[in-house]
């Protein structure tokens, strides 16, 4: 197509009125021939737009929303609070029992700690309870004695 | 409608959902979820579809309105950081890199224009759609339509002869 005639088209297609068709032939004019330096921005122009539109989209077309994963999410946010109430609670029990051998080792050591005292106590008191003897001993040796003084003085009256 | 039916009625158009969702989302991740989500309404709405008169024109309208919705959402989640904020003094060799690059040179500058405008020219000069279907799925009167195209294409079209200049200068 002779270049006036491209201007021609131009001039049209910046004013919005070129069918289609007009629009393919200087597409194809821009894109296929040597650009003329004054038209240069269309050969940028119509080649942007021919790279354009070989974009494709690659990916596959779902046609349902993928709920598995997440399900699976709340499945496994289910179960994660599952085991951590499991586990507290077994922890839990776990604590009370070390509290509760905790507790009971210390009572033991105090009981033998008091029985052990206990002990030395009692062996205070026997040895109480022998002098607290001996004492007695010491009166009734002091009640004969007594005794003896008294017969002695009556053998004297008479 | 079967599923394989279904598949038949909006599996060729589903390049343009996704070309379009980029254009207006930038990024190619957030494209694909915008065109796999598209999907998942238009399956559950398979009933309905038979009731209308051009299936592609109203996917490409689902996806605008989609794709608009993700645009506010995004805004609003997160401050968008304006780049005339920080402009570099020194930008002459940037420019010169650039202007070699000129692909990625007409793609800033649709994306620089207003969504609009940026939405008709993807779907007429990218999807080569005619004005009758545009119109459909842009909601706008067929001169609004060629308005906003001329609009782009002249704001484009000068930009880069402005960057060419700048560039051989």
């Amino acid at each position: 197509m002779e270049l006036a005639n491209i201007e021609k088209l131009l001039e049209k297609y910046l004013n919005a009125e070129t069918t289609l068709q007009e629009e393919k032939i200087l597409s194809d004019y821009f894109t296929t021939n040597e650009v003329p330096p004054h038209l240069e921005e269309y050969g940028m122009l119509f080649g942007y737009f021919k790279q354009n539109q070989s974009e494709t989209y690659t990916k596959a077309i779902k046609l349902k929303p993928e709920k598995s994963k997440r399900k699976n999410f709340k499945l496994l946010s289910v179960a994660a609070s599952l085991a951590l109430l499991v586990s507290v609670y077994v922890g839990k029990n776990k604590y009370d029992e070390y509290q509760a051998r905790k507790q009971f080792a210390e009572v033991k050591k105090a009981l033998e700690l008091v029985s052990l005292h206990l002990n030395k106590g009692n062996e205070a008191l026997y040895a109480v309870s022998d002098n607290f003897n001996k004492g007695t001993d010491a009166i009734a040796k002091l009640d004969t004695y007594d005794k003896t003084v008294k017969t002695v003085i009556q053998k004297v009256n008479y | 409608m079967n599923q394989s039916d279904f598949l038949k009625a909006v599996l060729p158009f589903k390049d343009k959902v996704f070309r379009l969702a980029k254009r207006l989302l930038v990024s190619v991740e957030e494209a694909e979820d915008a065109t796999q989500e598209l999907y998942f309404k238009l399956w559950r709405n398979k009933e309905k579809l038979s009731d209308y008169r051009n299936v592609e024109a109203f996917a490409m309208t689902m996806t605008k309105n989609y794709c608009f919705d993700r645009l506010k959402s995004k805004q609003a989640g997160n401050l968008t950081l304006v780049h005339s904020n920080y402009k570099e003094k020194d930008t002459t060799l940037e420019k010169k890199i650039e202007y070699k690059d000129s692909v990625n040179q007409v793609h800033k500058l649709i994306e620089n224009l207003p969504e609009q405008q940026k939405i008709i020219i993807q779907l007429r000069d990218i999807e080569q759609y005619d004005f009758d279907e545009i119109c459909e799925m842009v909601n706008m009167k067929p001169t609004a339509v060629r308005v906003a195209l001329s609009r782009a294409r002249k704001t484009i079209r000068e930009a880069l002869i402005k960057q060419h200049n700048y560039g051989v200068s």
